[in-house]
């Protein structure tokens, strides 16, 4: 395994501005990575190596040439395969869209590509990013690297695994429950879902477009911070973004300083139903944070036992509508037209065999919620029950700057353990879906490993609408007190992939 | 399958009609509601479109401010209020000339909210009341190919085109229009026709109804009397002329009051127009159609208009066409009869400019509505598209009142103008055209004329005055038309007095 693998994303993009090793030399090593271990890991759905090299060789010729380059140029990238990119299929884990080759980027992608980085390819996901632990991509489940019989929690469940097996220093994700933080707790990593609003959902194929965002995936606070600040701020052609200055989060990944800032822990996120590690690496977290100087209270949020109930009233509804378009008319799979058939007849036959059970369900939830007659005491509730989750936020940031929990409940699973228990899958979300449901910011850090099984545990950090930096300070802090306490980075202590030889 | 009907007369005896119209405007913004296609009309298929108005999976909206504004301005021009917040909705269905299946439109949050709008019913003013005027975006336009109706039933397969997908649309809705009695149709007919020129006011739309910009749907019940509750309605898809407009409601009430008459119920459902028959035929039933599942548009922002902003668009707005026409017609001195003309021949603001031009409204008018819509009809195109403007109108009349020409040379003047033969006084240059007034050219030829008709000089001369009409034809024909038929009657005058 080469030695640029275990480099940071920061390290690297100053090592390939110095000329001290080519953006070609590390794509091509990170490629090299995934030709090895991929097959076992599964975090990729494609990857273009010719693509990428050639990107690469365009930044390195920058550098040659002297031309200024943005700081996390020649880096190389996984991208969720819920984003679009021109040159490459988007297939959101889904049969619908196997061959779809969409005619234009995301803004994210576009951020990333101007910003010189490197897209090595498309991640795994659960099908339309429905799912915590990757297992309902149709294209095969991703494995816990940590533990490759286990899940690597979900729906970006490919960007995690990637990071924590060594394939890409930085990967995209897109949150609308937890898709971005539950996967980074369960590998070790850093996941941050910004302020609603602060990415631009334009080219990222809605889930539900009141909750989905894309974030910064990463093995270290400073180089999610770096991301974040590449893929952030107003973009005009999503109505939603918000046309504001991007919070510092590169100075606040690197300051780190907790001292006065008030901590928030949330009492209804924690006890029954929680891993006994999981409660332990958590408390020991929050004693650390304690001790750099933060002021600990606890705070008491009661709405947030509805979130679950109206999350997923809320996430299904609009699904269900953004999912109607997938109709084998002007893209994507199209079953059963031999010219006998009607359209409908076609569309209900692609339908069927274009989506996987997780997709339908939430289709068929969510159009009953909307329906004349259910639609005040479903959709409308839930709705009513997102204001008093906000309320509970407001409440809690005016007595606190951040609020903590741990991010999901348990540490990694058995594949296949949920597969058949959509209530306990959809727990795994417990404690990340009312971060979504407000809008606010939250991130997912490292905090150990569970002394039980030794799989990893995440601890959340939530912050303010558009004060995403606190969790950068938070996070930064506590990756320098546990780094030092573990004496290297957790992911020094993953198990050794079996690489097939190239 | 032709239904019994019910004499008009006698329908009207035993029912009080009750309407509601639903009018769709498509406004001539040039980039579509939601993304920045052009909306131009007629362009070959799907080469208006991106992956916003396509529906692509992660393409998302952004509305386009242009339409909000215009969207304003109707509601204002129609006394409505402005709503101070409003969000759009999705109405979700399935249709493949829809390309997101579901329709971003207003649902319970209209821009605009109860207004009115008064219009003329053969001289006599009728307030027609509005409920809403909201925003939506257009379909794409299916053609159903193979079959013999063009419907999608019995078609062997369907082409699409996207380009009108997301074109930006107003939805303009009446409350139930009672008290109309007999005058139903008239009313239906006159609503439109103000609507139609309200919009055209306002610059908003083409309003052409044969191209769609202007769409009509129409609401007919009927009740035994003005006490008792609404009836049950049908809604009649796609009338797209005033007439009929006219002839659909008419029909629909002969129709429904044979039904009502024999006990049947009328079955609530939505019913297409047949031109040329003049008849309706059932569509789907309302009793099996389908549940839209609105919700808020997640994708938008809410739209919350400033009090500045509406007072700005208010201070836009034109002066409503009924007290336009009222007030040029006392200007002007037209009679009624002479200002119903005027208006139903699109010849209004084409007078308008040509009285601002130095012409006075009489003969302003007798070239607008008469040679030259004459030719415009001849040559099938709107008055407002021949090719010459006001001012060359009002030129033209300047020559006739000079001298210049006569009546009749000034109809070859136009008919230069028209031909491109550059202003009015470059055709008479250029085509000979000016009258002669030169006594030396006339004289002489009023001698020859004398001498030509000597019996009818010798009457003259006896003080048959009268008679000197045959010698100014002998002139004029000599002179070929070009003549000043005044300064001839002089001449012969003198001569023979």
């Amino acid at each position: 395994m080469s030695e640029l693998l275990h480099r940071t994303a920061a390290e690297l993009a100053a090592g390939i501005a110095a000329g001290e090793h080519s953006s070609e030399e590390v794509t091509r090593a990170h490629l090299d990575r995934i030709e090895a271990v991929d097959e076992v890991v599964h975090a990729f759905l494609h990857v273009d190596g010719e693509r990428a090299l050639e990107a690469a060789r365009a930044v390195d010729a920058k550098v040659a040439a002297g031309e200024p380059v943005g700081p996390l140029a020649g880096v190389p990238l996984g991208l969720k395969d819920v984003l679009t990119m021109r040159g490459a299929p988007t297939t959101c884990g889904s049969r619908m869209l196997r061959d779809w080759h969409p005619p234009y980027d995301a803004t994210v992608t576009r951020r990333l590509l101007e910003a010189g980085l490197v897209v090595l390819g498309k991640t795994n996901m659960d099908e339309f990013a429905m799912g915590s632990s990757t297992e309902n991509s149709a294209y095969g489940p991703t494995r816990n690297p940590w533990d490759t019989s286990r899940i690597p929690g979900g729906s970006g469940g490919g960007s995690a695994a990637a990071l924590a097996a060594f394939e890409a220093p930085l990967t995209i994700g897109t949150d609308t429950g937890g898709s971005i933080r539950q996967p980074a707790a369960v590998t070790g990593t850093v996941g941050v879902k910004p302020t609603y609003g602060g990415t631009s959902r334009y080219g990222l194929v809605a889930l539900a477009s009141s909750l989905d965002q894309p974030g910064p995936c990463a093995r270290t606070v400073l180089d999610a911070a770096l991301l974040h600040q590449v893929i952030a701020g107003h973009d005009p052609l999503d109505s939603t973004s918000i046309d504001a200055p991007v919070p510092d989060v590169v100075t606040a990944a690197r300051s780190g300083d907790v001292a006065g800032m008030r901590i928030g822990v949330v009492r209804e996120l924690g006890g029954e139903g929680y891993a006994p590690g999981v409660e332990q690496r958590f408390t020991e977290a929050v004693e650390l944070l304690s001790g750099l100087g933060a002021e600990v209270v606890e705070v008491s949020c009661p709405s947030f036992d509805a979130a679950l109930g109206a999350y997923y009233l809320i996430m299904p509804s609009e699904a269900s509508s953004n999912l109607a378009r997938f109709d084998a008319m002007r893209f994507g799979l199209r079953v059963g037209d031999d010219g006998t058939r009607s359209a409908e007849e076609v569309m209900n036959l692609t339908r069927e065999a274009g989506f996987g059970a997780e997709v339908k369900r939430r289709i068929i939830i969510g159009t009953y919620a909307l329906s004349s007659g259910y639609y005040d005491a479903y959709y409308g509730s839930a709705q009513k029950v997102r204001t008093l989750i906000k309320r509970d936020f407001d409440a809690a940031f005016e007595r606190c700057d951040v609020l903590v929990s741990p991010t999901t409940p348990s540490t990694p699973w058995p594949l296949g353990e949920r597969v058949d228990d959509p209530l306990a899958m959809y727990k795994a979300d417990l404690c990340t879906l009312p971060s979504n449901l407000a809008g606010n910011a939250a991130a997912s850090f490292p905090a150990g490993l569970a002394p039980e099984d030794g799989l990893p545990v995440g601890v959340q950090v939530m912050a303010p609408p558009m004060a995403d930096d606190r969790l950068y300070r938070v996070g930064a802090a506590l990756e320098r007190a546990l780094t030092e306490q573990w004496g290297g980075p957790l992911l020094n202590r993953i198990p050794q992939l079996q690489e097939v030889s190239a | 399958m032709t239904a019994t009907v019910m004499g008009y007369e006698e329908a009207l005896r035993s029912f009080d009609p009750v309407l509601g119209l639903e009018v769709h405007v498509e406004l001539s913004t040039r980039s579509k509601m939601f993304c920045g296609c052009s909306t131009a009309f007629g362009a070959p298929p799907n080469t208006q479109t991106c992956p916003v108005c396509l529906g692509l999976p992660g393409a998302m909206p952004v509305v386009n401010r242009t339409a909000v504004e215009s969207a304003m301005r109707i509601g204002l021009a129609l006394g409505c209020s402005i709503a101070d917040w409003c969000r759009f909705a999705r109405k979700n269905y399935f249709y493949p000339d829809m390309p997101k299946n579901f329709q971003t439109s207003q649902y319970d949050e209209p821009i605009a909210f109860d207004g009115f709008l008064d219009v003329d019913v053969d001289g006599e003013p009728f307030r027609v009341e509005i409920e809403r005027a909201h925003m939506e975006e257009d379909t794409g336009k299916s053609l159903h190919v193979g079959g013999s109706t063009g419907r999608i039933h019995g078609a062997s397969h369907s082409l699409l085109d996207y380009n009108r997908s997301g074109v930006p649309l107003i939805e303009i809705v009446t409350k139930p229009i009672t008290g109309t009695g007999a005058r139903a149709p008239e009313v239906a007919r006159a609503y439109v026709e103000a609507l139609r020129d309200l919009l055209r006011a306002l610059d908003v739309s083409d309003v052409r109804m044969e191209q769609g910009s202007l769409r009509c749907d129409v609401n007919v019940s009927l009740r035994t009397d003005p006490t008792q509750p609404l009836g049950t309605r049908t809604e009649t898809k796609n009338v797209n002329s005033f007439r009929s407009v006219e002839r659909s409601v008419r029909y629909e009430i002969t129709r429904q009051a044979a039904l009502l008459s024999e006990g049947t119920a009328i079955t609530q459902e939505t019913r297409h127009w047949h031109e040329d028959t003049g008849t309706t035929s059932p569509g789907r039933s309302k009793e099996t159609a389908e549940d839209y599942r609105y919700f808020p548009e997640p994708d938008l922002v809410p739209i919350a208009p400033s009090r500045e902003w509406v007072e700005q668009l208010r201070a836009t707005l034109p002066e409503p066409p009924a007290e336009r026409r009222r007030r040029l017609r006392e200007e002007w001195g037209y009679s009624e009869l002479e200002m119903r003309d005027v208006v139903s021949s699109g010849a209004l603001d084409l007078i308008e400019q040509t009285v601002a031009a130095g012409c006075a409204p009489q003969p302003a008018r007798k070239w607008w509505v008469g040679e030259l819509a004459r030719r415009a009809n001849e040559s099938g195109t709107e008055l407002d598209a021949l090719a010459i403007t006001p001012a060359q109108v009002a030129e033209v009349q300047q020559l006739v009142e000079a001298g210049t020409v006569n009546d009749k040379l000034a109809r070859q003047v136009i008919e230069g103008v028209l031909a491109g033969e550059g202003s009015p006084a470059e055709v008479v240059e250029g085509r000979g055209l000016a009258v002669v007034s030169d006594d030396g050219a006339l004289g002489a030829a009023v001698d020859k004329a004398i001498a030509a008709n000597p019996d009818v000089a010798e009457k003259i001369r006896g003080g048959k005055v009268q008679a000197a009409g045959a010698l100014i034809g002998a002139v004029m024909k000599e002179m070929r038309g070009q003549a000043d038929a005044g300064r001839v009657r002089e001449l012969i005058l003198e001569k023979l007095g």
